[in-house]
């Protein structure tokens, strides 16, 4: 199956939205992502093909915004805000700490495919640093204990097969739902 | 005294409709439609001196001025980018107190007839933006969005919407091409969104705060709101206080209060935590100058930080103690900027890459006089020849630090 047709109700709702399709441009991106796990080729193709735009625009907005990966990535994509007001209560120790425990540096993927560390601009959860976004959800107020706690609960989640659905499908059933 | 914007926080559940109702939501609304024309509403909100809470405190009634009477295709956008660091009381009302802003988009939709509203969210929201969306749908099913509003010939829709990570497109322009399927780069204006905005018709461009201060002002009047704040400054302000302080979170003060106030009194930020002293603070996040000691009586508010050089902005206040090396913090504001430059202009694409360099270079002890010489006039020659502010944002982390701190700078120099 295909993002297309496994979205098409999603996709026909985002599209509702706007006067001009064009402007289904990134909530479509998004979904397609999520589907096919970064802004693989495919990806970009069939939002393309979608909104009759040229593939080249998708790869440019795929460059340009930086919730778009133009690489694969892990099936949890941890984003760690180290900017400065969460660097005051700690972040940059914070991302060592959780690179050393799960074996990887800034940007890298664990062997299992499970998990990518990414460091972020603010995030807007200064209050509550250090702070992570975990497939876009809020996790905050962490410490290392914390931090162990999550990733010991998303490892069992994967093992078991029951993922939650994501925050951008949860998102896009509401375009679903007012088409 | 009672919240004006975070009112969730006297009034449990205010997300969902039906509380939001009880406890007069909506009302202002009626009122507007009912015994206003667009033009009074207009007036009304002019009168209160509401100024812009997304930073550059334009004043909210001349805005909508702006915007071409009589029918046609119009927008409104709210802006809900909220990517300044240090920002997040945009996110509180959007997750706690939606309807305020939805009813406050609604008002503006009818002064200045507009049949459609947009939220922008910066894509970082999904997480937060069901409450959002729930209140839409709630408004939908109780006819408060859609065609004949309250029974009136007011008809509007509204849909949300989410970025993909980018500061940039905070920008009015920039959110408006990202909204159109654009990459999130300015316009040189003219023209003017009021003007061609939003596929290119008229689009008045709103942060979510400002909205969110609209309908108590057509509730209460103009006159209750203007009789808080000071002279240029009127009404409530959300806060949001991080880095170190006791208390870090989202207050609202009436504008005035002092920075003193807010960061050592009981009721707000408690001080500075373990006993340290306090350093400086960045009243706007990244895009405004650090200030010190010597300005913390000076009231918050858009004239209050003039003498002290620097500008409250969204009032991101990061408080810093006597352990922060000021070249670090600059280094760090320089990342974000270099980081979330556009490109689309030579001076802020290379100027943000080169004090960026620099930056490090001096942080690591590898930096010349020289290197602090050119760091200087780079950041003095980047102000004013930008297409947005950006650019001017992105020179203050150095030039506010290196006004109040040069000495840290000179000790890292490689002798
Ligand atoms: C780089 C940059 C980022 C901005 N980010 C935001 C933002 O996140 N939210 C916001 O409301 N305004 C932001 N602004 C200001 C907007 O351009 C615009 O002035 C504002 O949304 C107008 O709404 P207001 O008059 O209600 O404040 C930004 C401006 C610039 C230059
Ligand atoms: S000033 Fe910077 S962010 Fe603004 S348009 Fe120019 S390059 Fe882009
Ligand atoms: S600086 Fe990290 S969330 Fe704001």
């Amino acid at each position: 199956m295909t993002f297309t047709e496994k979205y098409a109700a999603e996709i026909e709702g985002i599209m509702a939205r706007f006067p001009h399709k064009k402007s289904a441009v990134l909530p479509l991106m998004h979904l397609a992502q999520h589907y096919y796990g970064y802004m693989s080729r495919e990806a970009m193709e069939e939002v393309a093909a979608i909104l009759d735009l040229d593939p080249t625009h998708i790869l440019s907005l795929a460059g340009f915004y930086t919730l778009y990966y133009e690489e694969p990535v892990g099936t949890y994509v941890l984003e760690i805000c180290n900017d400065l007001a969460c660097a005051l209560r700690g972040a940059d120790e914070f991302v060592e700490m959780a690179c050393d425990k799960l074996g990887v540096g800034v940007d890298g993927t664990t062997e299992d495919g499970l998990f990518t560390i990414k460091t972020v601009m603010c995030l807007a959860a200064c209050d509550r640093a250090p702070m992570l976004q975990c497939n876009l959800k809020f996790e905050e107020n962490l410490d290392e204990e914390k931090f162990e706690q999550l990733i010991a609960r998303l490892r069992d989640e994967a093992a078991n097969g029951r993922t939650p659905p994501t925050v951008v499908e949860k998102v896009a059933a509401y375009a679903k739902s007012t088409s | 005294m009672a919240y004006i914007l975070l009112r969730h926080r006297d009034i449990e559940n205010l997300h969902k409709l039906d509380v939001y109702r009880e406890h007069g939501g909506y009302e202002a609304l009626q009122k507007a439609i009912d015994e206003y024309t667009p033009a009074e509403v207009i007036d009304i909100v002019k009168a209160s001196q509401l100024r812009g809470r997304g930073g550059a405190g334009f004043p909210t009634g001349l805005k909508w001025s702006f915007i071409p009477k009589g029918p046609g295709e119009k927008y409104i956008t709210i802006n809900s980018d909220e990517s300044e660091m240090g920002t997040f009381k945009d996110r509180e009302l959007l997750e706690y107190n939606p309807h305020q802003v939805i009813e406050g988009a609604l008002i503006a939709a009818y002064a200045v007839g507009a049949p459609q509203i947009y939220n922008y969210m910066r894509g970082e929201f999904m997480d937060i933006g069901y409450h959002f969306e729930e209140a839409i749908l709630e408004c939908y099913a109780a006819g408060l969005l859609g065609e004949n509003i309250l029974g009136s010939d007011f008809s509007c829709d509204m849909s949300a919407y989410y970025g993909a990570g980018a500061y940039i497109c905070g920008e009015e322009t920039a959110l408006l091409n990202s909204l159109m399927g654009e990459l999130g780069q300015p316009w040189a204006k003219p023209p003017f969104p009021a003007i061609e905005g939003l596929y290119f018709k008229p689009t008045v461009v709103n942060n979510t705060e400002t909205l969110a201060n609209v309908p108590p002002i057509i509730t209460n009047g103009a006159e209750w709101y203007t009789s808080m704040g000071t002279e240029k400054s009127k009404g409530p302000k959300i806060v949001c206080l991080s880095g170190h302080i006791n208390k870090p979170g989202n207050y609202e003060i009436v504008m005035g209060m002092t920075f003193r106030e807010l960061l050592f009194s009981g009721e707000y930020g408690g001080g500075i935590p373990n006993g340290k002293e306090f350093k400086g603070l960045l009243p706007s996040g990244g895009s405004g100058p650090v200030i010190t000691a010597d300005a913390l009586d000076a009231p918050i508010s858009y004239e209050g930080l003039d003498v002290y050089g620097s500008v409250m902005g969204s009032a991101s206040v990061v408080v810093m103690d006597e352990t922060v090396d000021m070249v670090w913090a600059a280094m760090k504001m320089e990342h974000f900027f270099k980081h979330e430059s556009c490109g689309k202009c030579t001076p802020c694409r290379e100027g943000t890459y080169w004090m960026d360099q620099l930056l490090h270079r001096i942080y690591e002890g590898e930096g010349t006089l020289q290197d602090l010489d050119v760091l200087k006039s780079v950041a003095n020659r980047i102000g004013g020849r930008t297409l947005c502010a950006l650019g001017d944002f992105a020179i203050n982390p150095v030039l506010g630090t290196v006004r109040h701190f040069s000495n840290e700078y000179e000790a890292k120099i490689k002798k």
